[in-house]
């Protein structure tokens, strides 16, 4: 064990974090503002997959593979809340996650239908590939480091639409009070629509970017999508800030709780049991570090109570 | 008139069929994964059985999707049995969830034909009459790669599965063959696709060679991410990550991998060469070794009722017992807790063209069982 593997696993923790921060940074939006809770927030991310995966395969290149991620996720996005979302914002929050994961069935068979059961390829783009050294002695995924980077460029892109932009006056208005912002005249309706744009494009962007270092395939999404309310509920329903801070704890918790509690555990087990125990215990970590932070702010670190 | 031409067309069918001498009907419920992460086997599993018994008219089948969740299972498994009165279960691909459903429904007196999973619970002490494994124990492919690691020269292995039976299975096999030291050992999350933590293990760990255990998707992650870290470690592992629906995914990252399996598509016979042009012209794709053991699945069955009527359970376990049938691996028996003897082979992945595939390097264990025989008392 040393100090070298221990800061690996923390970029590591960091990326996972960030990547994390994607996918809830749209779901605490969506909820913020329009009050609705998105199961079907994980399909945008099978989305952005397959559509980087599918004009990655027409054009061989990565970059118009992601700029696809985006456009995909947005444009199901739009539909999607135009033709049926839009009906939700009124109803109770039983019906919307009945109503979002007949989405969930729905999507997930419509990709099936058209590209298959079987995962499709995606890879990195070359100049990614490979590892660089930081500090002359951790050796770390030039890829990794890409998504951290990414990932970050995005949160401050968040930061500056939404507190510099009119549309993030708009958008933390209609956090606030929906009503009154109606009533001043704002198009209430293309508000939803773009910020539900912007929160499916995030998780397409995610789903991209993650399925060229996993694989590409239906149901990817369903997973992170519980991460992602965990992280959520963390960070404060509605708090993009809650978001970032949730994200980053949940990956480092996570990563590093799995493979330094079966080490801890060799010191007084015998090794199988140690590592068989240790990542069980692993797995749940988030989840007891989720109910201790509740115990202590129930509605979460940057929650409004 | 039409009546009558109906009957005829049945009399033909009947007389063509290697099922006339009895004649009796088999309703088969087939339990699998069919959607989500991991549908790729349950279908592989599926089209491979339904091939098998395309055209026989004396064969129903039944087939539920369980998501891969173990209570779905247990459900789909009591209504099948309870309502739709099934005469045998078989389909599911997953361990945990055959630990689930199998001892239930054997002990209600149904077959059950696993064309996948082999928990070595079910082989030793919970071995039961009804249970029968066409594809292999779970430790099977992975004590090969173990034996094969050993005749490669590794002496320091850094090896990693899911935390689930099987994985517990994997790694236990592995280690049963495999004489060197263990660099590591990781339990990851089942379902889990990213391993950067471990991969980062493995570069510090100083091992010599890597085993592992990851089926599904899980796999496609591993190899695209361990390829990226620019680890040059030999790698070996059981087929299930580099089976004909994961490869394509898997892309150049798998090209000259070692991996063992009881199936490939170039096992010279003529009964495979058979399986694998039908497979192709039938589904347009190449078949994977679940595919394989879907159609062995049906042919140990069709077997078994041109001897016995299911209704006569006795008669229909020897029956089945004997393995009357030519599995697309040649030789097949049934040891006697109902688990094969048979090869298992070491593969090396190559390029067929732009295809990615698999070919045979050598035989790994000949005629082999597995190590739970003598705990099954049936």
């Amino acid at each position: 064990m040393t100090l070298i593997l221990f800061f690996e696993q923390l970029l590591n923790g960091i990326q996972f974090g960030t990547m994390l921060f994607l996918m809830s940074a749209g779901l605490t939006l969506i909820f913020g503002v329009m009050g609705l809770i998105n199961l079907a927030h994980g399909s945008f991310y099978m989305i952005g997959a397959f559509s980087a995966a599918l004009i990655a395969a027409l054009t061989e290149s990565f970059w118009l593979a992601l700029l696809a991620s985006l456009a995909g996720a947005a444009i199901a996005g739009v539909l999607i809340e135009i033709i049926i979302i839009r009906r939700l914002y009124r109803r109770d929050h039983l019906d919307q996650v009945l109503a979002t994961f007949a989405l969930i069935l729905l999507l997930s068979e419509g990709v099936r239908w058209c590209f298959g059961a079987f995962p499709l390829h995606l890879n990195i783009p070359n100049v990614l590939n490979g590892t660089v050294s930081i500090f002359d002695n951790i050796i770390y995924s030039k890829y990794r480091l890409f998504i951290i980077f990414m990932g970050f460029l995005i949160a401050l892109g968040l930061y500056i639409l939404i507190t510099k932009t009119r549309l993030g006056i708009r958008i933390r208005a209609g956090q606030n009070d929906r009503q009154i912002i109606s009533a001043l005249g704002v198009d209430i309706s293309k508000l939803y629509t773009i910020v539900f744009a912007i929160g499916a494009s995030l998780a397409g962007l995610a789903g991209a970017m993650i399925g060229a270092i996993q694989s590409v395939e239906v149901g990817m999404g369903e997973p992170i999508l519980i991460l992602a309310f965990v992280v959520i509920v963390i960070g404060g329903i509605g708090s993009i800030k809650g978001a970032l801070v949730g994200s980053i704890l949940v990956g480092v918790t996570d990563t590093i709780g799995r493979i330094f509690l079966p080490e801890l555990l060799k010191v007084f087990m015998e090794t199988s049991n140690a590592t068989s125990v240790g990542s069980s215990i692993g797995s749940m970590l988030i989840y007891i570090l989720m109910a201790l932070i509740l115990i202590i702010k129930p509605s979460g670190l940057f929650g409004k109570s | 008139m039409r009546k009558f031409t109906t009957t005829l067309g049945a009399l033909l069918v009947m007389a063509t069929s290697s099922t006339f001498a009895n004649g009796h009907k088999v309703k088969v419920g087939m339990i699998t994964t069919l959607s989500g992460g991991g549908s790729g086997l349950g279908i592989d599993v599926r089209d491979g059985f339904m091939l098998a018994v395309k055209g026989n008219k004396n064969i129903s089948v039944i087939t539920k999707d369980d998501q891969r969740k173990p209570d779905i299972a247990v459900q789909l498994a009591d209504k099948m049995i309870q309502s739709d009165k099934v005469d045998v279960l078989t389909g599911i691909i997953w361990s945990n969830l055959a630990m689930a459903v199998v001892p239930a429904t054997v002990n209600q007196g149904k077959f059950y034909l696993s064309p996948n999973a082999g928990p070595s619970k079910l082989a030793g002490k919970g071995c039961n009459k009804n249970y029968f494994n066409v594809a292999w124990q779970n430790d099977n492919l992975h004590e090969a790669a173990g034996g094969y690691a050993n005749s490669a020269g590794f002496k320091n292995s850094f090896i990693l599965a899911p935390n689930y039976p099987a994985g517990k299975d994997a790694l236990t096999g592995y280690k049963r063959f495999f004489k060197g030291k263990l660099a590591g050992e990781i339990y990851t999350k089942l379902g889990q696709k990213d391993y950067a933590a471990e991969i980062a293990q493995i570069r510090a760990s100083g091992a010599d060679s890597v085993f592992f255990f990851l089926p599904g998707g899980m796999g496609i992650g591993f190899m695209k991410q361990f390829s990226q870290s620019g680890i040059k470690l030999p790698v070996v592992g059981p087929a299930f990550s580099f089976d004909q629906g994961i490869l394509k995914a898997v892309g150049d990252a798998a090209l000259g991998v070692k991996n063992t399996s009881q199936w490939s598509k170039d096992i010279d016979n003529a009964a495979n060469k058979k399986f694998v042009s039908d497979f192709k012209s039938e589904y347009g794709r190449l078949p994977s070794l679940y595919a394989s053991q879907g159609y062995d699945t049906g042919k140990l069955l069709i077997s078994a009722m041109s001897k016995a009527n299911i209704k006569d359970m006795d008669k229909f376990r020897d029956a089945l017992r004997k393995a009357d049938f030519s599995s697309t691996r040649g030789k097949f028996s049934f040891d006697t807790n109902h688990h094969p003897i048979q090869d298992i082979y070491v593969r090396e992945v190559i390029k067929e063209g732009k295809t990615l595939t698999n070919k045979i390097v050598s035989v790994g264990l000949k005629d082999h069982s597995n190590a739970y025989v003598s705990d099954c008392k049936m």
